[in-house]
């Protein structure tokens, strides 16, 4: 296993520190590299001058003949002349001294791309770097802090606060260095030519640089309250965000955008107070710079004409001045940046400093198996008491084998949940200790706890991922099989330099792409049989059904499910045979290339097919060029626009009356109850014109109408036998014709093929189901069902709906579902330890008791190895089964024993029976 | 397929919805949904929560009601009547069975509809109170002359 690179407990308070710890040998390089490419930059400016004066002003070429020496060098120091150089014309020297401008000119570019570049990459390695850091502690932080923290203002701190840090790093340094140096030339050369004037321009600089980072200060705490109140804003957005269902139910929609009004006035007054003092402070400093020159202009020329110094030396000051003030106020600017980042980074930083870190080497990355936990587990004088120092659990002592069987009753706050989640590591224990296998719990490496100990609690968090992946999550703890080598040098080249930077960052390397899951700890050998397994657990939590139907209603993927395609195709016939031996056919009407359908919509009709692409979806199909090209080539689109103008008459004099809410206008999902304004005017503009003669606009409104008509559901009995035969007219060309830049945009319907785009179940029936008939669909879907059983493709089916998208949070299944994922995902792992901790509360009461008696088969040994389990039940008659029972009241563990005996016994838990 | 005429003509000869004008008619026909039941399919089952009323347009059913392990057909229905009535009027489970004998054709109109249709048409709400009397009526009459009875047979 490669070194993991860990992350310092302490934040570095100030950013100058970090930056030159990580960049100390990348500030000096580049400082040289500015360095070096000083030489050239100052022949680049001097050479125009050169060029104006000699051979274009022609200084030293009087006559057409004269020549003058160039390039002579010598030895520097010393007068000894290397090369004599060459001798030129006027032309010639300015054709040399043209080409030596264009030859800087590349140099300098060169130049300044290299150092742009270079900065830019040691920002961005930086950014990486830090970003990399504050995740790496928010992994890492006590499980308290998550209380007090947003989700959306944590984020927003590692995505955007540290954001203008990276732009900043290259520049840390290397600016204040060269600015400065700069300037200290210009004053230099100030003070030689004449002292007094050059301590008076000293003594304004030293004004500047001593008044200005005071003004400042006031800038620093707005900036820091910016900071803050931006922050807070997010926090609060991501509040509404995950909070929107008690904003709908309430009716507090007002009062959250009223609170965000407030907040957004916050923020604009601290940052028009911010504009006014920063703009001020730019005043004051160009004022400041522009005494120095009134200092000269005065005094010096009064000095000049007392005749006290001399006019030459005076103009010499003011010259040299003229290069001062670029410097300064750069360097000022860079200043101003500084104190930026600074702040931001401290506020970060701030956040981030928080005691009681996850030491860095408890999770420590661990590709070896870990062995199987076995012991005691002791609890002695354990006390927990939450945030507001209220006592959770009070002197609790408790002894245990791993491997035994306990059931935790107690109501809420009786310190039985409490006592689970100590357990579980999720509260911190204020006093006490417990010890696991002989070891302090909390000293023990997540390696051991994360993979031999398995938690399970009511609110079932999952990934935005498919459910397969959301439920293996427990099984990935380290890379363990590299992914396959690269398959050429591109491909390998990439891989490299991913990886040199990586490790440039400080980031972790271990790879994301190689094959992280532990089939080993699950039992199994590769990823067909964890699915399998996958399959048996979520069937023994009753999720077969589900996924059953996730997989019904999937389109499967092709590449993933090779021989489904062809199973659910024989589905497809045997369907067929089905439907007429049972008399049924009349319940579907089936996709046939050579006839219209008439449960499907007009625009199904002609597309044959079903949009994967916006191209072709919905009523907006009517306006793609391709569809106008066909419906103009057969004539159809003036047919159309006549159906589109009698279903605009016809709802206008059916709907004329019709109040805009009522729920017939449902069924209308081309004609909304806004649009009869719209079509009551277009049909006064039509008049008795006909398609030809329509404009274009009115022609679009009327064509658009019948794409979604469909005779069955919408019955203006508008279509006759020759329309249909124009639209399969229509559908023939509109498939012969299909340009192939179109290729994703419609999956087209063909009996002998599977439609892509088109679920399993809808794949099997491949056609629409009859309407009018009663129980139509029920009937339909149950022999849906009954074929793929009979064909044996159930567990197929299953499989490819283990690929549904749970998502955001799971949120696209119930909680219940989400509990019994949560369930299968602590099994997989094969636990020495199962802590249960109301898991299974958002069932009913019989699956609760199913479950839970499987679950403690299981554990017993019946299909595995045996495991422990510590379960918190919600009923207390669901403890009887238990070997012991601990139960909790008020804080306090006040019975412990055998469940049957402690009935006998008559305490409390016998009277929570009764 | 029928379109949107035929039903309305189809609708105007029942004599619950004659009085009401071919907009209105035409407007019901969209709401309601046209069903056929094969025999013996049910129409709706004793004690489901109901959500919609159906008219018989063809053909016949029966209504039975269920004790125990005991069921009886207590009456057949056909053409033009109205049945299931009763549970979106009170918002009480259904009432009664009704099975389809032969093939059955309804319009079936959601609860909504229905109570919007009563109180829109004087004369609707009127011929399925009528309808709702004359049942109450003859379950009087029975539970009268079965009273007589038991005291017959208990004498």
């Amino acid at each position: 296993m490669q070194d993991h690179p860990s992350v310092p407990d302490e934040m570095e308070p100030s950013l100058a520190r970090y930056i030159w710890r990580h960049t100390r040998a990348q500030q000096v390089w580049i400082l040289f590299i500015v360095l070096a490419s000083m030489p050239t930059y100052f022949l680049a400016l001097d050479l125009p001058k050169q060029i104006v004066n000699g051979p274009i002003q022609g200084r030293g070429f009087e006559t057409a003949e004269t020549t003058q020496t160039y390039l002579t060098i010598t030895a520097p120091f010393t007068d000894i002349v290397l090369y004599d150089g060459v001798q030129l014309t006027r032309t010639g020297a300015l054709a040399l001294l043209s080409a030596g401008f264009l030859l800087l000119v590349c140099i300098n570019g060169l130049f300044k791309f290299y150092i742009n570049t270079y900065k830019g990459r040691l920002g961005e390695r930086m950014l990486r770097r830090m970003r990399y850091e504050l995740v790496d502690r928010v992994l890492r932080f006590p499980i308290p802090q998550f209380r007090k923290m947003k989700a959306a203002e944590v984020s927003t701190m590692i995505k955007d606060e540290v954001e203008p840090l990276g732009g900043f790093i290259g520049d840390a340094f290397v600016l204040p260095v060269f600015l400065g140096g700069q300037a200290l030339t210009a004053l230099g050369f100030i003070l030689f030519q004449d002292l007094w004037l050059g301590m008076v321009a000293a003594g304004i600089v030293i004004v500047q640089t001593l008044f200005i980072p005071r003004l400042r200060r006031i800038l620093i705490k707005l900036a820091k309250q910016r900071q803050l109140s931006a922050r807070q804003l997010s926090g609060r957005v991501g509040e509404i965000v995950d909070g929107v269902a008690a904003v709908r139910t309430n009716d507090t929609s007002n009062w959250e955008r009223s609170e965000i009004t407030g907040r957004l006035g916050k923020i604009f007054l601290i940052r028009y107070e911010y504009y006014q003092k920063k703009f001020f402070i730019k005043f004051i400093n160009n004022f400041l710079a522009q005494v120095t020159p009134f200092l000269f202009y005065s005094i010096g020329g009064y000095l000049a004409i007392r005749g006290e110094i001399n006019i030459g030396q005076l103009v010499a000051v003011i010259a040299a001045y003229k290069d001062l003030p670029s410097p300064v106020k750069e360097l000022i600017d860079w200043d101003q940046q500084r104190v930026d980042v600074q702040v931001k980074y401290a506020q970060v930083a701030e956040q981030f400093s928080v005691d009681a870190m996850v030491d860095s080497s408890l999770q420590a990355p661990q590709s070896e198996p870990v062995p199987p936990l076995t012991g005691r587990i002791e609890v002695a004088n354990l006390a927990v008491t939450d945030d507001s120092g209220a006592k959770l659990i009070e002197r609790a002592a408790f002894s245990a084998d791993v491997g035994e069987h306990i059931g935790v009753i107690g109501g809420v706050n009786s310190g039985a949940e409490t006592f689970v989640e100590a357990l579980a590591r999720l509260v911190p224990i204020t006093s006490g200790s417990v010890q696991v296998a002989g070891r302090q719990l909390n000293n023990l490496p997540e390696a051991i706890t994360g993979r031999r100990i398995a938690y399970v609690g009511s609110d079932g968090f999952l990934a935005h991922t498919s459910l397969l992946d959301n439920i293996i999550y427990t099984l990935r703890h380290a890379p363990l099989r590299p992914r396959p080598a690269a398959e050429d040098d591109d491909a390998s080249q990439a891989r490299l330099l991913a990886q040199t930077e990586t490790l440039l960052s400080g980031n972790t390397p271990l790879d994301i792409d190689d094959d992280w899951i532990d089939y080993e700890s699950a039992g199994v050998s590769d990823m067909d049989d964890l699915i399998e397994r996958v399959l048996d657990l979520l069937a023994l939590v009753e999720m077969d059904g589900d996924i059953h139907d996730f997989g019904l209603l999937s389109s499967v993927d092709t590449e993933r499910f090779p021989e489904l395609a062809d199973s659910i195709l024989v589905a497809r016939a045997r369907m067929r045979e089905k439907l007429s031996d049972s008399g049924l056919s009349a319940h579907v009407e089936p996709f046939d290339p050579d006839r219209y359908n008439s449960e499907a919509t007009i625009a199904e009709n002609l597309f044959f097919g079903r949009a994967t692409g916006k191209e072709f979806l919905d009523a907006g199909a009517y306006a793609h060029p391709y569809a106008r090209k066909i419906l103009a080539d057969t004539g159809l689109d003036e047919k159309l626009f006549a159906i589109g103008v009698q279903i605009a008459r016809t709802m206008h004099e059916l709907f004329a009356d019709v109040s805009a809410d009522d729920p017939l206008f449902d069924q209308f999902d081309f004609f909304r109850p806004e649009d009869m304004g719209l079509y009551q005017a277009a049909l006064t503009r039509l008049g008795e014109a006909s398609f030809a003669g329509a404009p274009a606009d009115l022609r679009d409104m009327f064509l658009k109408l019948p794409f979604l008509y469909a005779e069955p559901r919408h019955r203006f009995g508008l279509l006759d036998d020759d329309l249909r035969a124009d639209i399969v007219a229509a559908r023939k060309a509109f498939r012969d014709n299909y340009p192939e830049d179109l290729a994703g945009a419609i999956a087209f319907y063909d009996p002998a093929a599977y439609n892509t785009a088109a679920s399993i179940e809808d794949n099997v029936i491949f056609g629409r189901i009859a309407s009018g008939i009663a129980e139509a669909p029920e009937r339909i879907r149950a022999l849906v069902l009954e074929i793929l059983a009979d064909l044996g493709l159930d567990r197929t089916i299953r499989r490819a709906g283990l690929y549904f998208d749970v998502g955001t949070a799971g949120k696209r299944l119930s909680q219940a579902q989400r509990q019994k994922v949560n369930v299968a995902r602590a099994l997989i792992k094969k636990p020495d330890l199962l802590l249960f901790n109301r898991g299974l509360a958002g069932l009913d009461p019989r699956t609760q008791a199913t479950l839970q008696k499987r679950i403690m088969d299981l554990a017993a040994g019946k299909q595995d190895k045996p495991f422990g389990l510590i379960w918190v039940v919600s009923q207390p008659r669901m403890a009887e089964d238990f070997g012991r029972v601990l139960v909790f009241k008020d804080g306090i563990l006040i019975e412990d024993g055998n469940p049957q005996e402690l009935k006998k016994n008559g305490g409390y838990f016998a009277r929570l029976l009764h | 397929m029928s379109s949107i005429m035929d039903e309305v003509e189809l609708l105007r000869r029942i004599p619950l919805f004659s009085q009401i004008d071919t907009n209105k008619l035409k407007l019901l026909v969209l709401a309601s949904e046209r069903l056929r039941y094969a025999s013996d399919q049910v129409v709706m089952r004793q004690g489901d929560t109901g959500d919609a009323a159906y008219v018989i347009i063809n053909g016949k059913a029966d209504v039975v009601v269920r004790s125990d392990d005991d069921e009886q057909v207590v009456a057949t229905l056909g053409r033009n009547d109205i049945i299931g009535e009763i549970a979106i009027l009170c918002d009480v489970p259904r009432t009664a069975t009704v099975r389809a004998t032969g093939d059955l054709d309804v319009l079936k109109i959601t609860k909504e509809r229905f109570i919007r249709l009563l109180s829109d048409f004087p004369a609707v709400s009127i011929g399925v109170m009528r309808v709702l009397a004359d049942r109450l009526a003859r379950t009087t009459h029975e539970l009268y002359s079965a009273q007589a009875e038991l005291a017959a047979r208990g004498s």
